[in-house]
């Protein structure tokens, strides 16, 4: 008997002449935590199918639990133990807790009829093996993520799990609900059962797993154990490329170009100062409800401060909204680039020209076609977001170069003063550093750029000042080049 | 044991509530609402859509929507009633019932193959076929007002009982027909709680991509939920025909807008996975009322027709509140990060 509980070697697999596994392999051990890592699109999600049995591999071999399988149906790899927990968990929002729970037993005995008893046992049971407490009669759309997670989860070990593979579970949970989902992989290792961790996430892939398994565009690039596993390492492994993690200090002191004087908003934020010079990268961090998002809203013009000032260029300014702080050279992209910042079915040409068709518009309003495409090519240029073609719908682009569009939107303004929320989140680490380069070459040119984000790592390495706000005030201001992320931590929530 | 908390969340308990309102004010007013002739008028008007009704609902639970169900009622009772008069039938009704729900079930395969099989989107392919089979009776068929076989004549003139007004000296007699109405009940009761089929329905009303990795056979439900509801259509063509003892060829077309409203009026969520058969049947019955009732406190026709209307809004805009109010609050919960 061997000691993996899954093996699968040099396995292959296209879809209509496009490879998407190039020949991987992969092995879990009994009981262990793998971590199953690499960018979108590195063919993570095909194994998983393949081992789940929904796709079938072209080549290669799969072994489960000690029996070979050429192949292998979705119904064999429940059979030998295979359970998947699904990014969106696979739940019926309007059924209750305890149909949720049960219905794919009742699905593989086959049954006919529903016999409400029954469903109220296996339900129970389910819930009993995990020791979670939940009202049964409760449907899933009215519970948290977190404990719909907790149904999948409880749905998979009716099932006599011996491997459960998660795919990005973290994804939609908070970070005491990560917490939580920790414990509940110990406790399902504690009983024999290894798991699968798919993630791309850094911190969680050192938290979690003991050994791990890196892809890159459909091979195997590294595999070992996770202690033996660095920070730099690992990104390499992901994209196959080095990073300088030297933080950025612009080449001359340039002049304020924006300043808050003593600034409040009731309920967020309280007599904040500080100033913003042209070229440098200011990061802003904080916990949630510390008022960085607040803040920087305050200065676009979103809200109105209560008491203060805020200064463009040295001269006192009231801005009075949005448009009166575009015009002002400041633009704010927010958090999520995906539903607040772009119109996903339309064009590239059209989604970076958008904000300033008044501009590239002639008599009556009649667009300028050439003067469009010239724009348009230059940002394309510029920031080399990766199209062929222009006229293609930006949801056809990578996250990285979706959230490069919107960079160029806000570019093709003229601005001074760019804010950025959360500019990474959701994007994986190739384009993440991507986007700190490009904001480096931005600010390089002059431009001033406010950075807020939770991603400590991210503040660290790509901002050249960093201010932490707790409680609707600054903490402190410190210096990205003589700081630690744990520093950074015991400021913002204040035991430091 | 009975959740306050998850009741106050239903509709059932409003859409009831309105119905009791609306009925003591017409009585108040009137002194006619609570006699034995209005109230079987009113159970007598109610079965042709509550039949209806009872399949769109179960098409809407499934996440689609059907829009040809009295295309196809029209002319599966149209066509078997020309088909039995042309050969001078005389048998059992049970048999004319036969052909129209065997003729509803071949429409409604029409919808299943499109639908389930080639996944097309629902409206529009109801749309498409209620148009389709709606010019084959009026073309191919050259349909007129006719008059139908003795047999389905005598079943249209069976009451169970007769009710009369003292007062006005009114009488009113509860057709047999109210029996198809209250079997189709209970069988689609018991299909839908107590079989893995019907659970099905509301599964991939929920989600359709998950049922399907749960094992649930998704094409053959969708392909069972059109044929099944074509077959009820069939039948409910005829109910109308030996209601009015006369194969109208039109006169149901239209009615899918009132069955649709009161079927969303009654709970069932427009976009899948929730309903019921109370809250549908509350929402015939609130329908019904005001299309009947409304004339008995001296409120002209006419005027039904706003309050109907205002009702539909009224009803699905607070329904589609409540689904809101907890949407708002998942995805607020989803955005923890």
């Amino acid at each position: 008997m061997s000691d993996n509980i899954l093996k699968v070697e040099n396995i292959k697999k296209s879809f209509g002449g496009v490879e998407a596994l190039k020949g991987v392999s992969l092995e879990i051990r009994k009981g262990e935590i793998h971590c199953l890592a690499g960018e979108n699109g590195c063919g993570k999600s095909t194994l998983i199918k393949i081992v789940s049995g929904v796709y079938e591999a072209d080549e290669g071999s799969i072994e489960l639990d000690g029996k070979s399988f050429s192949r292998m149906s979705p119904m064999d790899a429940i059979a030998r133990g295979v359970q998947v927990i699904y990014q969106d968990f696979s739940v019926f929002p309007n059924l209750t807790v305890m149909e949720n729970l049960a219905l794919n037993m009742e699905l593989m005995a086959e049954r006919k009829l529903v016999s409400y008893k029954r469903i109220r046992a296996i339900a129970s049971e389910a819930l009993a093996k995990l020791g979670v407490d939940l009202d049964l009669e409760e449907r899933v759309e009215n519970l948290s993520v977190a404990n719909r997670q907790l149904i999948a989860i409880c749905r998979a070990l009716l099932h006599d799990a011996k491997l459960v593979i998660m795919d990005e579970p973290t994804t939609a949970l908070t970070k005491r609900e990560v917490k939580a989902l920790f414990a509940i992989i110990k406790r399902l290792q504690a009983e024999g059962i290894s798991i699968l961790f798919v993630s791309h996430k850094l911190d969680e892939v050192f938290e979690i797993s003991e050994r791990y398994t890196i892809f890159r565009n459909g091979q195997n690039v590294a595999t070992g154990e996770t202690s033996g596993l660095d920070r730099k390492a690992f990104v390499r492994y992901m994209t196959g490329r080095e990073f300088s993690e030297e933080s950025y200090r612009p080449a001359k002191q340039g002049e304020v170009v924006l300043a808050a004087k003593n600034l409040s908003l009731t309920g967020a934020f309280k007599d904040l100062s500080f100033e913003l010079r042209a070229g440098e990268i200011l990061g802003i961090t904080g916990l949630l409800g510390s008022g960085r998002t607040e803040l920087v809203q305050t200065l676009f013009g979103i809200y109105k401060p209560d008491s203060g000032e805020v200064q463009v260029r040295g001269k006192r300014v009231r801005i009075r909204g949005v448009k009166s702080a575009i015009r002002m050279g400041i633009g704010y992209v927010p958090a999520d680039r995906l539903t607040e910042g772009l119109f996903l079915p339309q064009s590239i040409v059209r989604n970076i020209v958008v904000s300033k068709l008044d501009r590239l518009s002639g008599l009556f309003g009649v667009l300028k076609g050439k003067a469009i495409g010239a724009e348009v090519e230059k940002w394309v240029r510029e920031l080399s977001i990766a199209t062929n073609d222009p006229s293609l719908p930006v949801q056809t682009l990578s996250g990285g170069n979706q959230q490069k569009v919107v960079l160029a939107r806000w570019l093709a303004n003229d601005l001074s003063v760019l804010i950025l929320n959360g500019p990474t989140v959701g994007v994986d680490i190739g384009s993440k550093y991507d986007i700190h380069a490009l904001l480096r070459s931005l600010a390089e040119r002059g431009l001033a750029i406010i950075v807020i984000s939770d991603d400590l790592p991210e503040v660290l390495a790509c901002t050249s000042r960093i201010l932490v706000m707790r409680g609707g005030g600054i903490a402190e201001v410190l210096d990205p080049a003589s700081t630690t992320e744990q520093r950074l931590g015991e400021i913002s929530t204040g035991v430091a | 044991m009975i959740n306050m908390r998850r009741m106050a969340k239903r509709s059932e308990p409003y859409v009831f509530g309105a119905i009791v309102l609306l009925c003591l004010l017409i009585q108040v007013q009137s002194k006619q609402f609570f006699t034995g002739n209005n109230l079987v008028d009113l159970a007598r008007s109610m079965i042709v859509p509550a039949l209806f009704s009872i399949g769109a609902m179960m098409v809407i639970v499934s996440g689609g929507i059907d829009v040809s169900f009295p295309a196809i009622a029209s002319l599966a009772m149209y066509a078997t009633d020309r088909i039995l008069l042309n050969v001078n039938y005389s048998g059992n009704v049970m048999l004319a019932y036969a052909m129209a729900a065997g003729f509803g079930l071949a429409m409604g395969a029409v919808n299943a193959l499109l639908i389930g099989v080639l996944r097309l989107p629902t409206l529009v392919v109801t749309l498409g076929t209620s148009s389709l089979f709606t010019g084959i009776m009026q073309g191919a068929l050259a349909a007129s007002e006719s008059p139908v076989p003795p047999s389905i004549l005598a079943h249209g003139k069976e009451k169970l009982f007769t009710a009369t007004n003292t007062q006005l000296g009114l009488t009113s007699d509860m057709p047999s027909q109210i029996l198809i109405l209250l079997g189709a009940l209970l069988l689609v009761f018991l299909l839908l709680r107590y079989t893995m089929l019907g659970r099905g329905i509301y599964a991939i009303g929920g989600d359709e991509a998950a049922a399907r990795r749960a094992g649930f056979n998704v094409v053959g439900v969708k392909v069972f939920i059109y044929c099944f509801v074509g077959a009820m259509a069939g039948v409910t063509g005829m109910v109308r025909a030996s209601m009015m003892m006369n194969a109208h060829p039109t006169n149901l077309l239209g009615m899918e807008m009132t069955v649709i409203a009161a079927v969303v009026l009654g709970g069932t969520r427009v976009t899948g996975g929730l309903g019921t058969l109370t809250g549908t049947m509350l929402g015939v019955a609130l329908m019904i009322i005001l299309s009947n009732s409304l004339i008995l406190i001296g409120i002209p026709t006419y005027w039904t027709r706003v309050f109907t209307g205002a009702v539909i809004i009224i009803g699905t805009g607070v329904t589609a509140w409540q689904a809101g109010g907890s949407g708002r609050r998942l995805a607020s919960s989803g955005t923890g990060l």
